[in-house]
């Protein structure tokens, strides 16, 4: 186990950042950067990422970070190990950092490549589910009934399954995690950074700009997300489905909070009418069924 | 062919007597040349999508790597775009990177194109040239590396195997040099020289190493030294980084006849820098043409000649940086230059002839100018057809006015 004491003091995400105010996103990079250490190389396609390092001369970041196109994250993190492996440098991780966009719509092709060919490298994908830097717009990874502004009446179709599409490239290593649970991610990435292969892991960084909730509810709203059900911590271990964190004892669907509490604080879901909700309560259950088999078949 | 058959005379098939070089010659494709060179300039990541007619390039270098003979991670990716994505991550971490592709595969690419460029990363590049569809079409003409023209890659065009192989080693050797740091592609026309076998020689790799140190970046992605690369910048900045890449241009421009002038000394061969010319001297009319129209407009000059004709030509060798200095002497000593483009800007006319007016611009006196556009799709342009457009010229030179500022050659009727 780890414990936040635990934690290295030492810090690789700095002040002078440009992140908005309650960002889940910027809690991640810190606490990956924590658990990878400095000898990561930072791989960042077009994302929120590519502002909250802020801007030329100055670096949020002090390991160093390739930007890179939007879909090209996964295809350059590529060339950055293939170099490190020719110079013979054995010792460095190389982390992609990804939106949702950039990860389940543009950047998928890329992604799927570089995982078939098992690129020794971790794939992060932060998840604000939706198309937060340009404003707001719909992704793949945007849930059932969010308000955007490219989905105004709010989305018609429910949100990709990133973690499962990976697994079923048999890499190594799928985790997902969230920025509410330090611990959880911070184990995730460590175990992540032990292995060889592609680890891919998805975080869930509430957004409170494009969500719509007070900035200083960030934590709560992704603790509700996973109280929910709407989001389960999991990991797949060579294969190996295994519910993590707070989401072990959400099997037993009375366990988990009704959505409602979940949807409510958020702006973003502010007219949904009853049939959607009972639709997201649905989606949400045949998901931890599904979930459930996947425990069983171990 | 016919000019190169020339070139490698039996005097460079001996143990390289008087360059001290034990030379191999062999004979192969262009396609399978330009994997030699790759393995020959030591590139350690090649990251490559397979497209016709570029395919047998990367089927050479995995089979090189494979078998051992040749040391680099070669990365099957999945698509053109990831090709230049993964070029540009292991350039940005100290390796020297080379990809190939052709037509749809480089205009899949066009984004990273400018992101390798403007990442001053000194990637290389073979473009097997060919046409864009649809209608489907796997035949030479410039149409895809043309529409690259503003992306800040620098262009060599080739006209046989031999230049080929000679300029992929060239190229490592501009790009890497610290006034330059630019990414170059090196275009020749799919089947006419990609599928076509010739004799090449390979030089000794001891020479090559010498004439090519290892690749040594002024800037990397390096853990002991932590730089973010590419963030965003404010209008404040952006500018001066454009203008560095077009004094790098420049600087290459200069570079270019002196590595060739270089490589030439070393092993023997050497491509009049930025321009290749034939009987230009006293020339009333020059034809100017890129790649292996290059070759056929001598055979046209020679027969031209024999009938007592004042004609020469000039084949372009690079694209980018434009050679304008040199289009300016061209047009010092000729009365005419007749421009053959195996491409066309839609709505405009060929790109090389807008290039050389533009070049020509605000002397004083000029000679008269007209283009052509041939051989587009892979359309046979042979020296009859070039004769052709030479003696239309001179028809109008003797006239003294151009009546068709361009015409396109061998159209169905």
């Amino acid at each position: 186990m780890v414990t936040l004491k635990e934690l290295s003091k030492e810090e690789y995400f700095l002040p002078g950042n440009a992140t908005c105010a309650g960002c889940g996103a910027s809690v991640a990079i810190r606490l990956a950067f924590k658990a990878l250490g400095p000898r990561t190389v930072f791989v960042v396609p077009a994302c929120c990422t590519s502002v909250i390092q802020s801007a030329f001369p100055h670096t949020a970041f002090a390991v160093p970070c390739l930007n890179i196109a939007f879909e090209a994250a996964a295809a350059a993190a590529s060339g950055v190990v293939a170099a490190y492996e020719q110079r013979g440098v054995k010792d460095v991780t190389v982390l992609a950092w990804a939106g949702d966009g950039g990860t389940a719509d543009i950047g998928i092709q890329a992604l799927s490549g570089a995982a078939e060919r098992g690129t020794n490298f971790i794939y992060v994908m932060y998840d604000n589910e939706s198309y937060m830097n340009t404003g707001i717009q719909r992704s793949g990874s945007t849930p059932y009934g969010a308000w955007t502004t490219t989905t105004p009446t709010g989305k018609r179709e429910h949100k990709k399954d990133v973690p499962l599409i990976m697994a079923a490239h048999g890499i190594p290593y799928v985790a997902t995690t969230c920025s509410s649970y330090p611990l959880d991610l911070v184990l995730k990435l460590r175990k992540a950074k032990e292995m060889k292969g592609t680890r891919y892991i998805q975080i869930l960084a509430p957004c409170s700009p494009g969500w719509r909730f007070p900035t200083e509810k960030t934590i709560e709203i992704g603790r509700l997300a996973v109280q929910t059900g709407m989001w389960a911590l999991f990991e797949i271990e060579c294969g190996k489905f295994k519910l993590t964190s707070s989401s072990v004892a959400l099997v037993d669907k009375t366990k988990r909070k009704p959505v409602e509490e979940y949807l409510q604080m958020q702006g973003r879901f502010a007219n949904l009418t009853n049939a959607d909700i009972v639709e997201i309560q649905k989606w949400i259950d045949e998901k931890w069924e599904n979930y459930k088999k996947l425990q069983l078949d171990v | 062919m016919r000019s190169l058959r020339k070139r490698v005379s039996p005097r460079r098939h001996n143990n390289g007597e008087g360059t001290g070089l034990m030379a191999q010659v062999i004979i192969d494709t262009g396609n399978h040349v330009a994997g030699f060179a790759c393995r020959a300039a030591r590139a350690q990541v090649v990251a490559a999508y397979p497209i016709t007619p570029q395919s047998p390039v990367v089927e050479q270098i995995a089979d090189l790597v494979e078998r051992g003979k040749m040391d680099a991670t070669y990365i099957r990716v999945e698509s053109e775009h990831s090709a230049m994505a993964a070029c540009i991550g292991a350039a940005a971490s100290g390796a020297r990177t080379f990809t190939a592709t052709s037509a749809h595969g480089l205009a899949l690419m066009h984004e990273m194109l400018h992101w390798a460029s403007a990442s001053r990363l000194p990637i290389v590049m073979p473009v097997v040239n060919r046409a864009m569809g649809p209608p489907w079409n796997v035949w030479a003409d410039f149409s895809d590396s043309l529409s690259q023209r503003d992306t800040g890659w620098i262009q060599f065009y080739c006209a046989s195997n031999q230049e080929i192989f000679d300029t992929i080693i060239q190229a490592y050797k501009l790009c890497e040099d610290k006034r330059v740091f630019l990414p170059a592609m090196i275009c020749f026309e799919g089947y006419l020289l990609s599928h076509t076998s010739m004799p090449v020689k390979i030089p000794n790799q001891k020479d090559i190493d010498d004439f090519l140190p290892p690749y040594n970046p002024p800037w990397l992605l390096d853990v002991e030294n932590p730089i973010t690369h590419g963030n965003l910048i404010y209008p404040d900045w952006y500018m001066e980084f454009r203008y560095f890449m077009q004094e790098a241009m420049e600087n290459a421009k200069k570079l270019i006849p002196e590595i060739d002038r270089e490589y030439g000394r070393k092993f023997g061969f050497e491509y009049g820098g930025h321009m290749e010319r034939y009987h230009c001297e006293d020339a009333d009319i020059i034809l100017l043409t890129m790649g292996t129209m290059g070759s056929e407009a001598k055979v046209a000059v020679d027969r031209l000649r024999e009938k007592g004709l004042k004609v020469g030509t000039a084949r372009l060798r690079v694209f980018r940086p434009f050679p304008k200095e040199e289009i300016r002497n061209l047009a010092r000593n000729s009365r005419m230059l007749t421009i053959v483009d195996r491409q066309n800007s839609y709505g405009m006319e060929g790109p090389l002839f807008t290039e050389v007016k533009a070049s020509l611009y605000g002397r004083e006196e000029n000679p008269l100018t007209v283009g052509f556009i041939a051989g587009l799709g892979g359309r046979d342009v042979t020296f009859m057809d070039l004769e052709t457009m030479i003696n239309q010229s001179l028809k109008w030179l003797k006239a003294g006015r151009v009546e068709k500022e361009v015409q396109w050659i061998g159209l169905r009727k």
